[in-house]
């Protein structure tokens, strides 16, 4: 077997990002800031699509973590940005913990809709809110990053750019070694075969459990720093349309490689700004197409196109 | 007392409504196995056409009543042209991928009919009230509700009734159970899996556009009701148990009057009362209220 | 299959191409371009979005062409003319603040004029200040906007929503002074919940004896209100309450109509006027409706007017709503405030904000006052009227205006206060 390059190219896209980070035009900037937020996501969502299980409600995380950031600043008038993703890996951890002692039981759609359910129950309660803005949501600025205060300086936007490229780098590390650890490949046995785990006395709903947690708890992080990135949350974060947008980016990208989410988010990202642009009318349309296209010609995700060659290679 | 009364025929108008928009969903379901995101947009292609057509009828001068018949032609009509499109153009290339997979294939439908929609008919609201009020009302206790409200009752219980007597006494309908309950072993029997696929997402496709063309007078059609639309039906079905009509038609019930109730005792639940009572039954019942059980893989 | 799939990757790359092309081509002449931001899809696309897109294209083709009324009839914007880039403003705030930093850095737009939705106007408002690019926010309503913060790129033409509550609370008091109970129905969002907040604040301190029946609260786009409509039967309210608008509003007055509801109830629509010509038939006459300003059908007769009118009636079916009166404020607003410091001799951002503050300009709705939020938020006085049918078309009569300081609280104070501390005038 070849020796595994997704550590070098981890690396390598972590200097070049950074380094290049202060180069490129600004919208570029953000647009892989966001992107990479998105990846984040998705990189969670991708481990427990290859544990077997598809939640339509990681909004609810995403979500979660953007208001734990964002409540610290609004409430608790801290604006660290390290603080607030800590609160968000707090917050989804507990109660991804909670509510995985409930989803760990269910398969297939069931956990998809139960998981729904429970992203559109936080969306109805932020709705309620008034004082949390209700369906506007509110501002957050987050000012500092560990002690240092940024907001304001011309390296404010890098910062938050940076911040989040290496928060990628970390979630994709972290990542590629559980995958490749005994938990993470359990996870693959039991999309193929529950059963045939149990035989072997793993427990499916253990491993079920941690793997939501973990996938959990990257949407927070996603939520929190796409919150921190774009200065403004509100509950369509935990709308079943984001979810959706999830799993539809996931699928997308495919489940090969832990790089496989981050492309695919600036992949969509970048189609949904210009679809925006140049058809404005109709850039659902689009996307609707290049996700047809994408499962009919590519159905390893746009990820197998890059197997495909090296194989051929 | 009155106000009991009222949430029970509020309930039971509002569970007739959420019925008709997803049996179509769980018969799709049942047979097979895709959970059609695409419902949404074929409610409000069947309500945008019948609100069209219905309108053009009534402008021309011809008599009011005969707008129900326009309003079931273009239901009839969008069922006939989408299903088969989508099936045929589409959905028949999937088969046999993931369960995930195809909801998002029906979700990129889905995307692509939404701007459909916005090309053909434009963003303003299409609304026709005459078919509404037409009917006359009736009274109970200190509450007038329109006639309207009882066609629509009694369209639930009529598509009910057919699709259960189809299923259970005729011989197409007896080969429809065949493949929903298996359907490798109907097709080695000689059942023409791809011809039963083919009218079951025809029909669903008919009922889902009979949804929105039914609604179609009461509310102001207007873009994004597929979307509104559809997370409901997902929530009656899911609850019912995937695939189940009488699930269906349990949930609908369920829902409705929990609804109707949040609304006349506790108006801040109501936003989420159907997520609740979704999560509850989950909880309760792990695949719905009526669920068949499924073996599990060695 | 590879082959297919570069085949579509370079068709898209073609498209990407021309149209950056034509983009290009038009720079040659170096229009001022502006970014306008409205809703092209969704439920908002239809009462607000597309008329405001609507007005603003006839605007902008009569400033090119010099065609509008005095003090408007330089070309353009002192003579340069003005090219629009529209983007569409559905799918959340989050993808509008992206939308908002494309505008400006890759489309290179001058000016962005835009916004509907309150939640985006609060998202988009910190960005426009970092990008330092003059964005004027022409329909959002609520004040926290600049209440909660300040901003010096950030402007909003039109006022913002407390006067809505208030001048409808005082145009019903003053039609039924009776009036012993009152109910609402509202959807379940940020506008509907702060529209039903400040109509009762400001009915508390009105009417303090009046009673709340019932607080009904659908999600947003519900369209079946059969239940919320037995409970306000039910509640036996003198008056009901409801900022519904677009295909809600039209749901629930086909819905409630044929039960009566409005033999039972008055009913006071405080956003009722984008769609009041489609309501014929469904909408009783007495109606009180609002059209959050002296625009739309409360418009006073002007030059300014007669023009705007006479613009969009010729590229639509029916006349401006109120809408179009809010995207005519922010061109004409930014118009302005461009020739002015342009008339000192410069035309940077700089000079153009200094312009802009505090400035007074007539539009066609009346004079519009930047004299909050640091000269910032506009003010204006605002309207209410009551439907009347007339040959089969819907009116509206008795007409009451009444002024900036009985409807608006002065500088410096929070809309919630000023009501719940009685509402006394302030100095303007």
């Amino acid at each position: 077997m070849k020796r595994d390059p997704t550590l070098p190219i981890l690396v390598a896209s972590l200097v070049i990002l950074l380094v290049a980070g202060p180069f490129l035009p600004r919208w570029g900037m953000f647009l892989i800031n966001v992107s990479l937020c998105y990846g984040i996501v998705v990189l969670g969502m991708m481990l427990l699509m290859r544990t077997g299980v598809v939640s339509f409600g990681h909004g609810l995380y995403y979500c979660l973590g953007a208001y734990a950031a964002g409540t610290l600043d609004q409430v608790f008038k801290i604006s660290d940005m390290a603080v607030m993703l800590v609160a968000a890996v707090i917050a989804t951890a507990l109660v991804s913990g909670a509510l995985g002692f409930l989803l760990r039981k269910y398969r297939d759609i069931f956990f998809a809709m139960l998981s729904l359910a429970f992203s559109m129950i936080l969306y109805g309660l932020l709705v309620k809110s008034s004082s949390l803005g209700s369906s506007d949501g509110f501002n957050i600025t987050a000012s500092n990053i560990a002690g240092i205060t940024v907001a304001g300086t011309s390296v404010e936007r890098y910062v938050r750019y940076a911040l989040t490229v290496t928060s990628a780098f970390a979630a994709g590390v972290f990542m590629h070694r559980y995958l490749n650890s005994h938990m993470g490949r359990l996870a693959e046995a039991i999309r193929d075969n529950e059963l045939r785990v149990e035989y072997m006395g793993a427990s499916v709903r253990n491993v079920i459990h941690v793997n939501y947690i973990i996938s959990a708890v990257f949407a927070g992080v996603g939520g929190a720093l796409a919150a921190i990135a774009v200065g403004h949350i509100d509950p369509e974060m935990a709308y079943w349309t984001t979810s959706g947008e999830f799993v539809f980016v996931g699928i997308l990208s495919g489940t090969g490689s832990v790089l496989a989410p981050m492309l695919g988010a600036f992949i969509f990202e970048t189609i949904r700004s210009f679809a925006y642009e140049y058809s404005p009318n109709t850039w659902q349309m689009a996307l609707g197409i290049t996700m047809l296209v994408v499962i009919m010609f590519l159905p390893g995700g746009l990820w197998s196109l890059f197997t495909r060659k090296r194989k051929a290679a | 007392m009155a106000q009991l009364l009222a949430v029970l025929i509020d309930g039971l108008i509002y569970s007739s409504w959420l019925f008709i928009i997803a049996v179509g969903l769980t018969l799709i379901y049942g047979v097979m196995k895709i959970l059609n995101i695409a419902h949404g947009s074929l409610y409000a292609l069947g309500a945008y056409s019948a609100a069209s057509l219905a309108g053009f009828w009534i402008k021309q001068g011809y008599p009011p009543m005969g707008s129900y018949a326009v309003m079931l032609f273009a239901a009839i009509l969008v069922g006939l042209i989408a299903g088969p499109v989508i099936e045929r153009g589409l959905l028949r290339f999937m088969y046999g991928k993931d369960e995930i997979v195809l909801v998002l294939v029906t979700y990129a439908v889905f995307l692509i009919l939404e701007d459909f929609v916005k090309l053909v008919w434009g963003v303003d609201p299409y609304f026709i009230s005459q078919p509404y009020g037409l009917l006359g009302s009736f009274v109970i206790g200190d509450l007038t509700y329109p006639n309207y409200n009882l066609v629509l009752f009694g369209a639930a219980v009529i598509i009910g009734v057919v699709l259960a007597w189809v299923l259970t006494k005729t011989r197409q309908g007896k080969m429809l159970l065949a493949v929903i309950h298996d359907r490798e072993m109907s097709g080695a029997m000689g059942i023409n899996v791809g011809r039963v696929y083919f009218i079951t997402f025809t029909v669903g496709a008919m009922l889902g556009a009979l949804g929105g063309a039914l609604t179609a007078p009461m509310i102001s059609v207007q873009p994004g009701i597929g979307a509104e639309t559809i997370v409901l039906a997902f929530a009656v079905v899911v609850i019912g148990g995937l695939g189940s009509l009488p699930g269906a038609a349990l949930a609908a019930l369920l829902v409705g009057i929990v609804r109707a109730a949040a609304v006349h005792y506790r108006p801040e639940l109501d936003l989420f009362s159907i997520y609740l009572v979704m999560a509850f039954v989950l909880i309760v019942r792990p695949k719905g209220l009526f669920s068949v059980q499924e073996a599990r893989k060695i | 299959m590879n082959r297919r799939i570069s085949k579509i990757l370079l068709s898209g790359a073609a498209l990407i191409a021309t149209a950056l092309v034509s983009a290009n081509g038009h720079a040659q002449d170096k229009p001022i371009r502006i970014g306008l931001v409205t809703f092209l899809s969704g439920p908002a696309a239809g009462p607000f979005g597309v008329p405001a897109k609507i007005a603003a294209e006839a605007i902008v083709d009569s400033l090119n062409a010099g065609k509008v009324p005095a003090p408007y009839a330089t070309k353009g914007f002192g003579g340069t003319p003005l090219e629009l880039v529209i983007i569409d403003e559905a799918g959340g705030a989050t993808k509008q603040v992206a939308e908002l930093r494309n505008l400006v850095q890759r489309q290179e737009v001058d000016f962005v004029i835009g916004y509907i939705g309150s939640g985006d106007c609060l998202a988009v408002a910190p960005v426009a200040e970092e990008l330092q690019k003059i964005t004027v926010l022409f329909d959002c309503g609520t004040p926290r906007v600049f209440e909660d913060a300040s901003y010096k790129y950030v402007f909003r033409t039109r006022p913002h929503a407390t006067m809505d509550a208030v001048a409808g609370a005082m145009y019903l008091l003053e039609s039924r002074p009776g009036l012993k109970s009152y109910g609402g129905i509202n959807q379940n969002y940020a506008y509907g919940q702060d529209s039903w907040a400040d109509f009762t604040a400001v009915m508390e301190t009105l009417k303090p004896e009046a009673v709340v029946t019932t607080s009904q609260m659908p999600k947003f786009g519900a369209g079946q209100y059969g239940p919320e409509i037995s409970v306000l039967l039910q509640s036996n309210s003198d008056v009901i309450h409801s900022s519904l608008w677009g295909g809600d509003l039209e749901a629930f007055m086909l819905q409630a109509t044929p039960r009566n509801l409005f033999t039972r109830s008055q009913l006071i629509l405080v956003a009722g006027e984008p769609y009041l010509h489609r309501l014929t038939g469904s909408i009783p006459d007495g109606t009180i409706i609002g059209a959050r300003g002296p625009s739309g059908v409360y418009a006073q007769k002007s030059a300014l007017n007669d023009w705007l009118r006479q613009i969009y009636k010729e590229r639509a079916e029916n006349y401006p709503n109120y809408p179009a009166y809010s995207v005519a404020q922010a061109f004409l607003g930014l118009k302005s405030a461009y020739e002015k410091a342009k008339a000192k001799g410069a035309s940077g951002t700089e000079e153009i904000i200094k312009a802009f503050e505090y400035e007074t300009f007539d539009s066609p709705s009346g004079k519009v006052m930047m004299k909050l939020g640091k000269g910032h938020q506009a003010v204006t006085g605002t309207a209410y009227g009551a439907t009347r049918t007339v040959n089969g078309q819907i009116t509206v009569g008795n007409v009451k205006y009444y002024s900036v300081e009985r409807v608006q609280p002065p500088e410096g104070v929070k809309s919630i206060d000023w009501i719940k501390a009685g509402m006394k005038p302030g100095k303007w």
